[in-house]
């Protein structure tokens, strides 16, 4: 086991080193640069500034300045955030992302497990329409329509809750936006269980346990939802990593300080470093979630065992 | 019972605790997250929003946008108009009790001018006698045009005479700084923890990205006539999420409002609603670079007659905008825009002389006119790209739509790839030089390359040119000559448009849309 992950972590150097390059020179060969916008700067100013950046060097060179920096854990100055470095910017609004995002995965296992549990004992009952009915209108309505709808129903109308801001993440504020992330997950959670927990309800160990007299519950709980959690487990991996670094749509609605918005707007910035910093974060998430899901996987599925490779 | 009754008791309390309010606390929500709250490294109107609540100059803007005294208390100008002598008022304090000096302008300004500060907006003290050359390095920063007399008389010497200058030491490059703390913090001084201001706010706490508290300055001079005891800005991107907070009670004034909501708006919250004439046009630049039909006056004036800007501003946009005849927005201080000559003309005539230009250029239904029309990413702009396409086929023009964000469009369009190009401008101070000179020959924002000898003339002459009504007029002549080339397309004049709780009192509309917290107090 200890040996699997050494090499597994090993093996994500390369990874993110291609990963890395790659972004880089792609985000310089994407036209317009960080002063490009609706004013031109005279050219003695625009030159001054691109020299206090490192931009006027060949971006040959700037690639290696930023795999030095970075190898010494410097992510470097924001370009547009002049009094943030982009570890500070990073430190800063990843907790805020962390926390909306584990409650928004807690409440969608949490829902999304037992409705799709529900769904499949009762399959094709009037109980199982009406949850996989709600799970879909839950997947095909996306979350930028949600999330204004909600704040205008429990903030403007019946003004229950604030409609934005964090307030230091007061539980008040953090009910919507965690409901409103949730609620995709939930309904491609809920879907997902009921396939598999209707897959497995059908094979032969489950008849076996049945058949040894067991009662429904113990058949289900301590037999059928352990292999039907899988492919769930599978699924969470990259969507964890997805939901904690934020969600664009839901920090801009709800104005969270989250560092999801900096996925997008630092790359419409041009903010080169920041674009870069967000990469690198989030390469180095999803490599390690998927390393937590395997060895999940292996505590769950008795037929996977990684010592033996 | 009883603890059913405290249960609901206490939720109570919970509930009014996380809101707290007080009536001296202005809640605000600026249109982005400030850059920074150094004045030196700043760009945006939310970050002026910041940073002028918190900071002075020599002059600053009543609650009407007008410029009066600040920390100047009077000031003198030579004859040739080149040389101001500013006395600061003696009770000018920076927050924590020390004087605010002439030094310190001195200070502030050979630091915003120094290369290392990278400032954007140092180009603006370029008027300021050696300011170009001290930026560029090729002169000595003891030669900028600043001296401090005393400590309360400070002597600025212009390159030359300057109208607009005195308007502009209101703008926040021309702020004090606070040399004490600069020096001690370096360019830390303006984290919460460091800063120390001289306006009507003291910087309490910054929390990126969620809120920027100020509380009132009690060492600033008029500090007996603020208010507020507080105020709180939100940076809230989103309008939507600025008009549902502000619905919700939670903010009293958003600087900014989704324009597709100004009817539901002014249907049910029109006491709320701030729309008024804004120092900007709303262009579309003509590429006057040989090769493109546009270098072409004629095609350029057929394409502007066609456009029906009433039916944009009234149909499309629809949000108190102003159908454009002129470069120079109206209302713009000591100047009367001349109009496009066409003006008066009806719809029908317009379309009748646009057709013939064009035939008279050469076009025509076996050699139509080809256009390539660039437009960056936005609702409305899209709208009106559309709407420009669909006005001018009557008149057998093609138009090839492209649509960019907004980086890749100025960086497209600067270097010349385009036949017209969606643009616009928003004056930096109150003066109609600001926007003639974007039509200047080989200046950066000159997208279409327009060129005119006389219009250079022109623009120079007023340049050297004291007297404000014959600068005016010299003006106003160099535009005509822009309009009869039709150098550009004026579509409408931007409008600005906030929302502001009725409970407040001091707000005013005003072309610079500059609304500082010390003039806001709650009406009780």
């Amino acid at each position: 086991m200890l040996s699997y992950t050494l090499k597994r972590l090993l093996q994500a150097i390369p990874t993110l080193w291609i990963v890395i390059t790659l972004s880089f020179f792609l985000m310089h060969l994407a036209p317009g640069g960080p002063f490009d916008g609706e004013r031109q700067l005279p050219p003695e100013i625009e030159a001054n500034l691109l020299a206090s950046y490192g931009l006027d060097k060949p971006v040959w060179a700037q690639y290696f300045t930023y795999m030095g920096n970075l190898l010494q854990g410097d992510l470097g100055p924001s370009f547009k955030y002049k009094d943030f470095s982009v570890t500070e910017l990073v430190a800063q609004g990843f907790p805020v992302s962390l926390e909306l995002g584990m409650w928004a995965i807690g409440l969608a296992l949490l829902v999304g497990i037992p409705m799709g549990v529900i769904a499949a004992l009762k399959r094709n009952s009037t109980v199982d329409y009406m949850v996989m009915g709600t799970a879909l209108a839950g997947v095909a309505i996306p979350n930028f329509v949600i999330a204004p709808l909600l704040a205008l129903v429990f903030g403007v109308f019946l003004a229950w809750l604030p409609v934005g801001g964090w307030n230091d993440g007061h539980w008040k504020n953090m009910i919507l936006p965690v409901v409103a992330l949730s609620i995709q997950q939930i309904a491609y959670i809920a879907r997902m269980m009921r396939a598999s927990m209707i897959e497995v309800l059908g094979s032969h160990f489950v008849r076996t346990a049945r058949a040894k007299g067991l009662s429904e519950i113990a058949v289900i709980f301590r037999h059928a939802l352990r292999p039907a959690m899988l492919p769930v487990i599978s699924y969470l991996g990259p969507a964890i990593a997805g939901i904690i670094t934020g969600s664009v749509v839901i920090e801009q609605i709800f104005g969270i300080p989250g560092i999801g918005r900096y996925f997008v707007q630092a790359a419409l910035n041009r903010d080169y470093t920041l674009v870069m910093g967000t990469v690198v974060f989030y390469g180095a998430l999803i490599v390690l979630f998927n390393l937590i899901v395997d060895l999940l996987y292996s505590a769950l599925d008795p037929q996977i065992r990684y010592d033996n490779e | 019972m009883l603890n059913t009754r405290t249960l609901v008791g206490s939720i109570a309390l919970a509930l009014s605790a996380a809101a707290p309010l007080q009536a001296d606390t202005l809640r605000l929500a600026i249109m982005g997250e400030p850059a920074s709250l150094d004045p030196h490294k700043i760009s945006g109107t939310w970050e002026n929003d910041v940073v002028g609540d918190l900071f002075e100059g020599l002059v600053t803007e009543a609650a009407d946008g007008s410029r009066i005294p600040g920390v100047a208390e009077s000031w003198e100008v030579s004859a040739d108009g080149t040389v101001y002598t500013f006395t600061l008022r003696d009770d000018a304090k920076w927050s924590d009790g020390e004087p605010v000096t002439a030094d310190d302008f001195v200070f502030a300004f050979q630091r915003i001018l120094a290369p290392a500060t990278a400032a954007n907006y140092a180009y603006l003290l370029y008027p300021v006698k050696n300011a170009e050359a001290v930026y560029a390095g090729d002169a000595e920063t003891s030669t900028l045009g600043i001296e401090a007399l005393d400590a309360t008389t400070l002597q600025i010497t212009l390159e030359r005479s300057t109208p607009y200058f005195l308007d502009q030491l209101s703008h926040y490059t021309a702020y004090p700084l606070p040399s004490h703390t600069v020096e001690t913090y370096g360019n830390d001084w303006s984290q919460p923890d460091n800063m120390v201001s001289n306006g009507a706010f003291q910087l309490d706490e910054w929390q990126s990205q969620t809120r920027i508290t100020a509380s009132r300055n009690p060492y600033f001079h008029d500090v007996d006539n603020v208010a507020l005891e507080e105020v709180v800005y939100y940076p809230i991107e989103e309008r939507n999420t600025a008009l549902n907070r502000f619905r919700a009670g939670e903010i009293d004034i958003a600087r900014e409002f989704p324009t597709q909501r100004y009817d539901w708006l002014m249907d049910n919250l029109p006491e709320a609603v701030q729309v008024a004439p804004y120092l900007g046009i709303y262009y579309y630049a003509f590429n006057t670079r040989n090769g493109h039909p546009t270098a072409d006056p004629r095609v350029r004036e057929a394409l502007s007659l066609a456009v029906r800007r009433e039916v944009i501003t009234d149909q499309i946009l629809g949000t108190g905008e102003v159908p454009a005849y002129s470069f120079v927005p109206p209302n713009v201080s000591h100047y009367e825009a001349p109009t496009l000559s066409f003006a008066e003309l009806s719809q029908d005539e317009r379309l009748e002389r646009a057709r013939d230009l064009l035939q008279e250029a050469g076009y025509g239904p076996d050699n139509p006119l080809e256009l390539m029309l660039r437009y960056n990413t936005s609702e409305d702009h899209r709208k009106v790209a559309i709407a420009l396409a669909a006005m001018w086929k009557p008149l057998g023009v093609e138009v090839d739509l492209f649509n960019s964000e907004v980086a890749v469009h100025y960086s497209d369009i600067r270097q010349g790839d385009f036949d017209v190009a969606r643009a616009g401008w928003i004056g930096d101070y109150n003066d109609a030089q600001n926007f003639l000179s974007l039509l200047e020959s080989n200046v950066a924002n000159n997208y279409g390359a327009y060129s005119s000898a006389e219009f250079d003339a022109l623009m120079s002459e007023a340049a050297n040119t004291q007297d404000m009504d014959a600068r005016a007029e010299l003006m106003a002549e160099a535009e005509a000559i822009a309009l009869e080339d039709s150098a550009t397309l004026p579509i409408y004049y931007y409008v600005s448009r906030n929302l502001v709780s009725p409970d407040l009192e001091g707000w005013e509309t005003n072309i610079e849309d500059i609304h500082r917290s010390r003039w806001i107090h709650f009406d009780n």
